[in-house]
């Protein structure tokens, strides 16, 4: 008699585990198969657009011709200025919720906000942005007015995300340090923030492909079809201007442009997926670089 | 010992988490340079009852404390400077936890909380403590390693330095054995005898016997009430006054 016998059930067993291995990694695979397509696509027709001259200049002839330049730069303003804006207020509102407040009614009351909020459809946020920026605060419309409106439909999700990310250093740590006599704010500054920040940062990077994707929030706030500024002079904005955006700009070019190259959707397509892949990319190699120096 | 206070004093304390009362009024003095022993099976707030000592047990929610806890005749809870309490009293945790810093920053974290800066100070005192809690020799040369890349038995020890890093003179371990081989242990044992000489220690542990070595009077916790309090000889004598010590130090307890 052998020492080790394949029984039925061994044999079943063993068959399961290749089972559940290819299944699970086929998904895994087909994950990022629409990721591939879309892009593999939109390089296919939109590429040969694509130059420097292309993303510098500004559209001409009723948006048939020229490049994207008041578009890009428009929603680079309005992606910076409203992370700008929500990530510090986030990060900091987070930190308070995870590691200051206490565990009462108004606490959770915030918490049930932050997650409602959420889950608020863009275009409720925009009506927002158009209510109290541009009519009540007397914005107009303008960047600052759309900018703010896309903060305020990131910050939850800022918060949530850098809750998430500090609620992951052990509490261990922190009592180890309450114990020495740290403060709270000491624990948190020496100990947690160190520890949580890849998280962080991933959580506000992630927005920057949200933000400068939306056209609801903007198109109420402060983005139009057209507007003419000094191609790629980066300066060509003041906060109180209406501005383009690539998100709007694609809207416009495919709805509202009889005749335009087939190729122009496309192109700006490839323009925005490329600078969101752009910033991600930043993130993961920030990531692990933080990543590498974190120390559990 | 009658003339000075003791350097604990604690009278009829109670501790509820919630509605849920885990302390029933408990009270006990020590005196400095005891080696105290708490010992009483899981669950029976013997880690709740330290933390009431340093006052950490104000990070829980929803706690509720009465009685009264004094340490060098001062009532915490009406002390100046918490900080300055915790300070006291150091603390060293079931499980070792290496924050994620360098070993040299895990021992100067609690001076640099508390306002040292100066360098040839600070070195002095991470090799100070290192060399108490008998590390020093392991990792002198690697200081600047991740604190949390030591073995299990060499981080509790960094524990242990790092609880005296801020100079206390109380040291309490909570089941300090638990997650250490027996070598570890027993090296650690020996540097506990070593710091008697200079500060106050309360043992909390789960293995009766370590008591038995060590302290020098011993307290049955049992359900958040103290069975019986007395010398450690007599506590694990034949005749201990209450029949439920002399079950529970012989290992025949429910
Ligand atoms: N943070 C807490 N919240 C609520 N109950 C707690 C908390 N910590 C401890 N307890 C309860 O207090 C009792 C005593 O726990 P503990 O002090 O950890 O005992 P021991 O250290 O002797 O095992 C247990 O019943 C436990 O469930
Ligand atoms: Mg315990």
């Amino acid at each position: 008699m052998q020492p080790f016998q394949e029984t039925p059930f061994s044999r079943r067993k063993r068959r399961n585990e290749r089972l559940a291995q290819v299944v699970l990694g086929g998904m895994a695979l087909a994950m990022v198969i629409p990721l591939l397509l879309i892009v593999g696509y939109l390089m296919f027709k939109g590429a040969p657009l694509i130059s420097l001259s292309f993303l510098l200049s500004n559209p001409t002839h009723g948006m048939r011709e020229g490049g994207l330049w008041s578009a890009l730069l428009g929603t680079i303003y309005l992606v910076v200025m409203a992370l700008l804006v929500a990530a510090p207020i986030g990060v900091l509102c987070a930190v308070y919720l995870n590691e200051y407040a206490r565990d009462n009614w108004l606490t959770r009351l915030i918490h049930l906000a932050v997650i409602n909020l959420a889950g608020v459809p863009s275009i409720v946020h925009a009506l927002f942005g158009l209510g109290a920026f541009v009519l009540f605060a007397g914005l107009g419309r303008s960047i600052l007015a759309a900018s703010l409106t896309l903060a305020i439909m990131t910050l939850p999700v800022i918060i949530a995300s850098t809750k998430e990310a500090l609620a992951s250093v052990p509490m261990s740590f922190r009592e180890a340090c309450w114990n020495v006599g740290a403060s709270r704010w000491q624990t948190i500054w020496k100990v947690v923030l160190p520890n949580s920040i890849s998280g962080i940062l991933t959580g506000v990077i992630l927005q920057v492909s949200r933000t400068a994707g939306e056209t609801a929030p903007i198109m109420f706030t402060g983005a139009v079809f057209f507007k003419k500024i000094e191609a790629g002079n980066p300066f060509a904005y003041a906060l109180t201007d209406q501005c383009m955006a690539l998100s709007m700009h694609l809207y416009t070019v495919t709805t509202q442009v009889t005749n335009a190259p087939e190729a122009l959707p496309y192109a700006i397509a490839l323009v925005l997926v490329g600078a969101v892949l752009a910033v991600n990319a930043t993130a993961i190699w920030l990531r692990s670089r933080l990543r590498s120096r974190k120390k559990w | 010992m009658v003339t000075s206070p003791p350097k604990i004093e604690v009278r009829d304390l109670r501790l509820a988490y919630g509605h849920k009362e885990v302390l029933h009024g408990v009270s006990f003095a020590v005196p400095s340079h005891e080696i105290f022993g708490i010992i009483g099976p899981a669950q029976s707030a013997k880690t709740s009852l330290l933390r009431c000592l340093n006052r950490t047990i104000e990070f829980t929610p929803h706690i509720h404390v009465s009685g009264s806890i004094r340490v060098d005749g001062q009532d915490v809870r009406r002390v100046p400077d918490v900080y300055e309490l915790r300070r006291k009293i150091g603390m060293v945790a079931p499980l070792p936890v290496g924050l994620p810093l360098s070993i040299y920053d895990n021992v100067a974290f609690a001076p640099r909380c508390a306002g040292l800066t100066n360098r040839q100070e600070l070195e002095a005192r991470v090799e100070k403590c290192l060399r108490q809690a008998a590390l020093w020799d392991e990792v002198k040369d690697r200081l600047d390693t991740l604190g949390t890349k030591l073995s299990g038995g060499q981080q509790q020890r960094l524990t242990i330095a790092r609880a005296l890093s801020h100079e206390p003179e109380i040291l309490c371990l909570d089941e300090f054995s638990i997650a250490i081989d027996p070598v570890t242990t027993m090296r650690i044992e020996d540097v506990l005898k070593e710091l008697r000489r200079e500060i106050t220690i309360i043992l909390v542990t789960n293995l009766t016997q370590q008591a038995r070595r060590l302290a020098d009077r011993t307290m049955f916790l049992w359900n958040g009430e103290v069975v019986e309090l007395d010398r450690t000889e007599v506590m694990f004598s034949d005749s201990p006054k209450d029949r439920r010590t002399y079950d529970y130090v012989q290992g025949n307890f429910g």
